[in-house]
């Protein structure tokens, strides 16, 4: 048979999981952290500290600042420092809260043992109510709120839960090691996701470069179905082992064989994508009464003398991070925060991580560095490479055009900013580079053209009636 | 680590580059490279050197002191067009009209287009067809393959020649074929006349077999093309095999298989989507077959390029690559 | 042979006859009645199409024009006065005269003021650059060096300075189309009243972070320090987010905030003379020390009529 996939495009760059049989650690917490207050998509968090105030590991520090937004936790015990704009990785300021840590005291009712709890609260309703309260976000990069997720709009059913255990960028393992070390939790995790949404099937979808992590769940979730029916619909499923698959898009055709309309939401056809991750900090939220305030991230590179994956309080400096596990080393050039093919670049070491921080990538010169751009040869690769089917070359010759109709008539606006154009350009051409800002910019004419179409609806009305 | 490097994403790229895609269709010529100069002699090296070096001058010259840029003959690409050039042309070419079709191929067709990627015609081809109509007289004296070795050159027509000339005169091409003894076998493994690059269909097909496995092109193109070429003659032979050639001897002979494996699919004045390339392939192997059969010339793969070439930029305006969402 | 050529003549002539009636009939067919004030007032512009005055071009502009009630929404800066002058006497509206504007470009991080940190790697263009990451620098206010202004700019105004790695503007040729403004992505560009013989004064930089950290990015900053408003007597100095800004209106050209501004972040340009520092700086400080002094005594005669009373 052959292995399932998305059918669009993707590349294969080199999977470089040099970091795949380092064990989670725990890092040491760190003497101060710096927990800014917009983690998350959506509106920020509003501050309900004080500077001068005591808190504790779990404590809530900020509350939503709307309705897609989410608790922020302290992820240590200590006093509020300051409550500030501070440069975040780009360089730019962002508000943040500085706790100085004194000792490591959690709120009651925080369960930190190991002890694993299976059985799961039956009432969806309770089950969202504490993801939110635990600020739970997407781990897989796009950090959307999770209690936003699993609160489909009315009208919309959700026909399949599907947890993205792809790992699809190279480098990163952290996904990888969760799934090996704590794959009971993160299935009963998919469990409490499953029943808060009512949905009967839930697809654990895996690439098949990590072949024990496939074992092992495998294994995990036939015990857990022995054990209660709250596991029964729960499958494993493994990919072939392609970039981007992890892509929200792209998961849902490879596993449903379905594709999101664009501009659409996953639920249109009824799936919900959940990271691994998350799925574990659910089950933190939910059994444990663990809020959110801890995530793993692969700490890895060729040139980094040590590769590590380390648990990290949220708003640990990166410096700290690097520090503990040796310093920069000499011909590193250049950091990522993520993978190398979606991540950002960090143009400021002194900021400190967040909740969906889930790696820090070291790359020499030699493997990141642009090659000069040449003509382009026409050889279609950006196209080829596409998983959203679009024509990156065209795009760039629109967009350089300004020609913003022929653009939305191209869908730049359907782009996922994977990267396999720039990825597999021969010729160097900084396609993605141009095609984000026209996406942006036509993103951005399609939504006030929805608005002015709304106000005009609106203005329309009372003369009808 | 003094500063950090700062860039949008992707951080990695792909070790292909324009460069390494043009040596990999350079090395994928090499097989009917070196046939050629077995059986043709020093001669046909004398051409390829003359046409590769003289095209990666013309380039150098123009891009350095016309355009005043750093140069681009780094890209291998003009090695491949002096490659192409040289293989379409009769070992018997006098140097300095290969240097004149370097000329144009590279200068006329290339570089006042503004250079690679931005050409419409394919070079060598624009190159062989100037000399084609220019110098007709050497164009068509086609020599008798002697082997390396071998001394005295006979020139005769080309098999594609012999017969239109054959059916002009009245003759049936059953008649033509046993006369000139004409057998698959010959024209699959070589010596038959023609130029350089027709000798050999075998190691042709094994250079397109190294493109497509190394993934440079893809081979829809150049399917299609054998394809209509195979199924359309079909139609006309079985109609009237007195008056038509058959489908294997269509494929085999003249330029139909090195100019289908190596000049359709160039990048640039190919379509960017398989759908598109499909329909010029078709376009290219039914344009070919017409001069063929009903044509003034003996041999139509040239003109049948370069006119579809014309149509690409209309054929990425109707074929676009299937959209994710997107009915 | 004669009747030959006669022929061809009276052919070409027919045809050329039959085609020019064709095409005159298909002009008067297809005519578009047009206001013929718009082609005036068209004539009347500059002709760059730059868009600078908000609309789509020159054409869009007389189009507009004619139709408008009055002149007030609509101003050509590439024009200026006499453009408007023109449009206004065409169509019989009344103008007032704006003052000539040019742009100003609002940041000192040179290279030498603005030790670089990080090393760009990706499209040369400021967009890009500025949804990445703050900039090079510690500054994430100032000029990111790619040049969109410069690219913007249909005019040929604006240059890169390769030793400053800033832009710099030709006054003679910028026509305050404004254009440049709206390509900078850190909106350093600022429209600025000309002045008077091209004088003016205003404060070039944007950095609105706190006096240390500025300081540590950029040593020409505006540190937010607050002397400059002190200083000025005009009141035309206000201090907003931690950076000055000299209001066109009631600046004076008197040059002492520029002389008093620790950082160098005043900057005063087409000045006759060069500004004399320290001279400025000890009238100021003679005069301040005057006011405290009678700020004082002022305070010890209350005082005195206090304990008096």
């Amino acid at each position: 048979m052959a292995r399932r996939t998305f059918s669009i495009g993707g590349v294969h760059p080199n999977d470089a999981k040099i970091s795949r049989d380092c064990k989670i650690e725990v890092l040491p917490t760190p003497p101060t952290v710096y927990i800014a207050v917009a983690q998350h998509i959506g509106a920020p968090a509003k501050p309900v500290v004080a500077v001068g105030d005591k808190v504790k590991a779990g404590q809530v520090i900020a509350e939503p600042g709307g309705f897609m937004s989410a608790y922020i936790h302290s992820s240590v015990s200590g006093t509020v420092k300051s409550i500030g704009p501070r440069k975040d990785l780009s360089g730019n300021n962002q508000m943040v809260v500085e706790i100085a840590v004194e000792g490591d005291e959690w709120m009651e009712g925080i369960d930190r043992t190991d002890t694993l709890i299976t059985e799961i609260p039956q009432d969806p309703k309770a089950i969202i109510e504490k993801i939110k309260l635990g600020g739970v976000v997407g781990l897989g990069g796009a950090t959307f709120p999770t209690h936003v997720k699993l609160s489909p709009p009315p009208g919309k059913t959700c026909e399949m839960l599907i947890i993205n255990g792809c790992e699809c960028e190279p480098y990163l393992t952290s996904d990888f090691r969760t799934l090996l070390e704590k794959g009971e939790q993160v299935v009963v995790g998919t469990a409490i996701i499953k029943k808060a949404l009512g949905v009967d099937k839930a697809t654990i979808a895996i690439e098949d470069n990590k072949p024990e992590a496939i074992d092992h769940i495998e294994k995990v979730v036939a015990e857990m179905k022995a054990k209660s029916t709250d596991y029964a619909g729960i499958e494993v499923m493994s990919l072939m082992k392609k970039y981007p698959e992890g892509g929200e898009k792209q998961l849902i055709d490879a596993v449903m064989h379905r594709q999101v309309k664009s501009g659409g939401l996953p639920i249109d056809v009824g799936a919900v994508v959940d990271n691994v991750c998350t799925a574990l900090a659910v089950y933190e939220a939910v059994q444990k009464n663990k809020p959110l305030v801890d995530n793993s991230v692969t700490v890895t590179g060729e040139c980094f003398p040590r590769q590590a994956n380390l648990l990290v309080r949220v708003g640990t400096p990166i410096n700290y991070i690097i520090d503990f596990l040796g310093g920069v080393p000499e011909d590193a050039a250049k950091v990522i925060s993520g993978g190398p093919m979606m991540g950002k670049s960090i143009a400021n070491l002194e900021a400190a991580t967040m909740k969906g921080t889930g790696g820090l990538l070291f790359l020499t010169r030699e493997q990141t560095k642009r090659m000069p751009e040449s003509n382009c040869i026409r050889c279609g690769k950006c196209a080829d490479a596409c998983p959203m089917g679009l024509e990156p070359f065209l795009l760039n010759r629109l967009a350089k055009a300004g020609n913003t109709d022929a653009l939305e008539e191209n869908a730049v606006q359907d782009c996922i900013m994977c990267g396999c154009c720039l990825y597999s350009c021969p010729a160097g051409i900084p396609l993605l580079d141009v095609i984000s800002q026209a996406r942006g910019q036509v993103m951005g004419i399609m939504k006030a053209r929805a608005a002015a179409a709304k106000a005009a609806a609106e203005a329309a009305k009372p003369k009808t009636e | 680590m003094d500063k950090i490097l700062v860039s949008p994403n992707p951080h990695l790229h792909s070790k292909t580059t324009t460069k390494v895609l043009m040596r990999d269709v350079v090395i994928a010529l090499l097989p009917a490279v070196v046939v050629s100069v077995v059986f043709y002699g020093w001669k046909e090296l004398l051409v390829l050197a003359v046409s590769v070096l003289s095209c990666v001058l013309v380039e150098y010259l123009i891009t350095r002191y016309c355009l005043k840029k750093a140069s681009t003959t780094g890209d291998w690409s003009a090695i491949v067009t002096g490659i192409l050039l040289a293989l379409n042309l009769p070992t018997t070419t006098p140097w300095w009209v290969v240097f004149i079709g370097a000329i144009v191929a590279i200068g006329v067709a290339k570089m006042t287009f503004g250079g690679l990627g931005q050409n419409l015609f394919n070079p060598a081809l624009v190159g062989r067809v100037f000399l084609l109509i220019s110098f007709p007289t050497y164009m068509t004296r086609w020599e008798i393959p002697q082997g390396l070795f071998g001394v005295d050159a006979i020139t005769g027509a080309t098999p594609l020649g012999v017969i239109k000339e054959g059916l002009m005169q009245g003759a049936s091409v059953p008649e033509l074929m046993a006369q000139h003894g004409y057998s698959y076998s010959q024209m699959l493994f070589a010596n038959i006349g023609g130029s350089a690059g027709e000798a050999c269909a075998i190691a042709i097909l094994v250079g397109f077999i190294y493109l497509v496995a190394r993934k440079v092109i893809k081979p829809w193109i150049t399917l299609s093309i054998l394809g209509t070429v195979a199924a359309v003659s079909c139609i006309f032979w079985l109609a009237n095999p007195a008056q038509f050639t058959d489908p294997l001897f269509n494929l085999l002979t003249g330029g139909l298989l090195l100019g289908s494996c190596f000049m359709a699919t160039d990048y640039v004045t190919s379509p960017m989507t398989t759908k598109g390339g499909i329909i010029f392939g078709i376009g290219i192997g039914f344009i070919t077959l017409m001069i063929r059969y009903f044509g003034s010339y003996p041999e139509g793969m040239s003109f049948a390029i370069l006119i579809m070439n014309s149509t690409v930029p209309l054929l990425n305006n109707w074929f676009h690559q299937k959209k994710y969402g997107r009915a | 042979m004669t009747t030959t050529i006669i022929w061809t003549i009276a052919i070409i002539s027919g045809l050329g006859l039959l085609l020019a009636l064709t095409l005159y009939l298909v002009a008067q067919r297809f005519k578009v009645v047009e206001d013929p004030r718009i082609e005036l007032v068209e004539k009347a512009m500059p002709g760059a199409n730059c868009g600078g005055c908000g609309f789509a071009g020159c054409h869009a502009f007389a189009e507009s024009a004619v139709k408008a009630p009055n002149l007030d929404n609509h101003f050509c800066p590439v024009g200026g006065n006499e453009t408007m002058k023109a449009v206004a006497d065409i169509l019989g509206y009344e103008i007032q005269e704006k003052a000539p504007m040019v742009a100003v470009v609002r940041c000192n991080g040179s290279c030498a003021n603005r030790p670089k940190v990080n090393e760009y790697d990706g499209s040369v263009s400021c967009k890009v650059k500025a949804s990445l990451y703050s900039g090079d620098t510690g500054c994430a206010f100032g000029c990111l060096g790619c040049g969109d202004c410069v690219e913007a700019c249909k005019f040929g105004a604006l240059s890169m300075d390769p030793e400053t790695g800033l832009p710099v503007v030709d006054e003679n040729k910028c026509t305050a189309c404004g254009a440049c403004t709206k390509a900078c992505p850190k909106g350093i560009i600022e429209l600025r009243k000309k002045g008077p013989r091209g004088m003016r004064e205003f404060v070039s930089c944007v950095n609105k972070d706190k006096g240390p950290s500025v300081k540590k990015a950029c040593a020409a900053a505006c540190i937010g320090c607050g002397i400059c408003v002190k200083t000025c007597t005009h009141g035309a100095i206000v201090l907003d987010n931690n950076v000055a800004y000299i209001d066109p209106e009631k600046c004076k050209l008197c040059r002492e905030c520029e002389a008093m501004c620790p950082t160098g972040a005043i900057h005063g340009v087409n000045f006759p003379k060069p500004l004399d520092k320290e001279a400025v700086k000890a009238r100021v400080q003679e005069r301040q020390k005057k006011a405290r002094e009678a700020a004082a005594a002022a305070a010890n005669e209350i005082k005195k009529e206090e304990n008096n009373g």
